[in-house]
């Protein structure tokens, strides 16, 4: 599969982007966070199930560059099974992380799924 | 996997029969074509034959046609050195919003030494309308530059009917008015002849005709000053100095040549392929539209637009197909600028939607064509699904 060339990103974000995990809506959500980017126009929707100080499932709807897409994509691959304060703790740097690496004109991706995920959690209280 | 190049308007391949003519140039005709022995003069000989391939294509004099690097050259030279040339006589230029970034660039700069320009608009239709450039002309007007087929949409800008009021305009009296057109995207495509047109200056490159990257060629109409941008040797009759890529330069002649024989078959299987992509897209994929004027167009260029999608995405899940396109999306171009071409004519800044191009060559068959149509519903279906922004199915 890895016939793809590609200097901008990583084997993980190409894969991110071929088979983003969570993609979807929770009908019955325990919280849904939005967050969007005005300059480029990115637009993410999380939402999240809670139970026990715990979040039991996270899924994503996304518009915008493939780094966003991997990025969400990761976000709730990293956020599933973690307390709410683990996952409040989270940080850009562990979106990246999670994506290997971003072009630094693509590090707004992973801001945008921190912020998303930071008004999900604020949608809790 | 299957690997479909549908990208020639960023660049083609070099024919077969060109890589061939211009093989002998690296190690049996090697000669530096300055020098008066054998080696030399062979050299020459077969520049000038080129020259002669190059000036047939256009309706031009071999005396007209100066090679260099390339298309981005070929318009600094034109329009630095026609300013250059004439900052006596005035201190305005026009030109259009949707030209090259060569063309704009070269314009800014000058722009930055003291010069007025004007951007003309093109509208929704991407076309330049003769009468902005009418009311545009001022006494101090020295250059018109606007390109003959645009890069992104591929429409065909008015350059004959602006050759015709410069030279109205210079009938009565103004006589240091030039007319400049970026051809890159016209030549080997459309019929483009200098004395139809009317034009003074006339650029276009050889990667984007199946003829190597690193050639171009700007003609000057006889009688034209400009002021040379590269200095050193008289080579180019002074026009640009530098020792002659023989090999590049023996390579576009030869394209060249291929170019203006084959034109209207190529033009012609290019135009039915393109025509046979947007009509089955329009088919098979809902909330897409065409961009730019249908009509006056190059038969090589199909621009769409898709709702509830980015481009950069569209771009690169079909390059995971093994499909090669290019997109206009502000995430694709490094900076968080969407094409300047797509906001020309009208395109809104907001990014609920995102753009394609696909760009047909000679060698484009319709197998590649309905792979790419067998390929992309798919790929716009799965983006819109992960879409917050596409509506749901049925409404």
């Amino acid at each position: 599969m890895r016939l793809c060339v590609n200097l901008m990103y990583s084997p993980k974000v190409l894969e991110h982007i071929e088979n983003p995990r969570n993609v979807g809506e929770i009908a019955d959500a325990t919280a849904l966070g939005e967050a969007t980017n005005p300059v480029c126009g990115d637009l993410l929707h999380l939402y999240l199930k809670v139970a026990d100080g715990r979040i039991v499932a996270a899924t994503f709807k996304a518009h915008g560059c493939p780094p966003t897409i991997a990025a969400s994509s990761a976000l709730t691959e990293l956020i599933t099974g973690l307390t709410l304060p683990e996952a409040r703790a989270l940080a850009p740097k562990d979106i990246t992380r999670a994506l290997e690496s971003l072009p630094r004109n693509k590090e707004h991706c992973s801001v945008l799924a921190i912020d998303a995920l930071r008004a999900a959690l604020a949608a809790l209280l | 996997m299957r690997r479909i190049y549908l990208d020639n308007s960023a660049t083609t391949r070099v024919d077969d029969e060109v890589l061939g003519a211009m093989l002998p140039f690296f190690t049996d005709n090697f000669g530096n074509a300055s020098s008066t022995h054998q080696w030399g003069q062979r050299a020459k000989q077969a520049i000038e034959e080129a020259r002669g391939q190059v000036a047939r294509l256009l309706n031009a004099q071999p005396a007209e046609i100066t090679f260099l690097s390339g298309g981005t050259e070929s318009d600094n030279l034109a329009i630095r050195g026609i300013a250059q040339a004439n900052a006596e006589r005035g201190h305005h230029i026009i030109t259009s919003q949707i030209e090259h970034p060569a063309v704009l660039s070269s314009c800014a700069q000058l722009e930055k030494a003291g010069w007025q320009v004007t951007y003309l608009p093109v509208h929704s239709e991407g076309i330049v309308r003769l009468d902005d450039v009418r009311a545009a002309l001022t006494d101090g007007t020295v250059l018109i530059t606007v390109m003959l087929a645009n890069n992104e949409i591929g429409t065909l800008q008015p350059v004959g009917e602006i050759g015709a009021l410069v030279r109205e305009r210079r009938e009565a009296g103004q006589r240091h008015l030039y007319l400049h057109t970026d051809a890159v995207q016209a030549v080997g495509k459309v019929p483009v002849d200098v004395k139809e047109l009317g034009v003074d200056l006339l650029s276009f490159t050889g990667h984007k005709i199946h003829g190597p990257k690193g050639i171009g060629v700007l003609y000057v109409r006889r009688g034209v000053r400009i002021a040379s941008q590269m200095h050193g040797g008289h080579h180019e009759r002074d026009r640009r100095a530098g020792t002659e890529s023989v090999p590049l330069i023996v390579g576009l002649g030869k394209t060249a040549e291929l170019a203006r024989l084959h034109l209207a078959e190529r033009a012609e299987h290019m135009r039915e392929l393109r025509d046979y992509l947007e009509t089955e897209l329009l088919g098979r994929i809902s909330g897409i539209s065409r961009n730019g004027d249908l009509e006056r167009r190059v038969p090589s260029i199909a621009n769409f637009n898709f709702e509830h999608v980015e481009g950069e995405g569209l771009q690169i899940s079909l390059d995971l197909k093994g499909v090669a396109v290019s997109t206009g999306s502000a995430c694709a171009s490094g900076s968080t600028e969407p094409s300047h071409v797509l906001v020309a004519i009208g395109l809104s800044r907001d990014s609920g939607h995102g753009s394609l191009r696909f760009s047909l060559s000679k060698d484009t068959t319709k197998d590649e064509i309905d792979y790419l149509l067998d390929t992309l519903p798919a790929v716009v279906e799965r983006l819109r699904s992960i879409s917050p922004l596409a509506k749901k199915k049925g409404s």
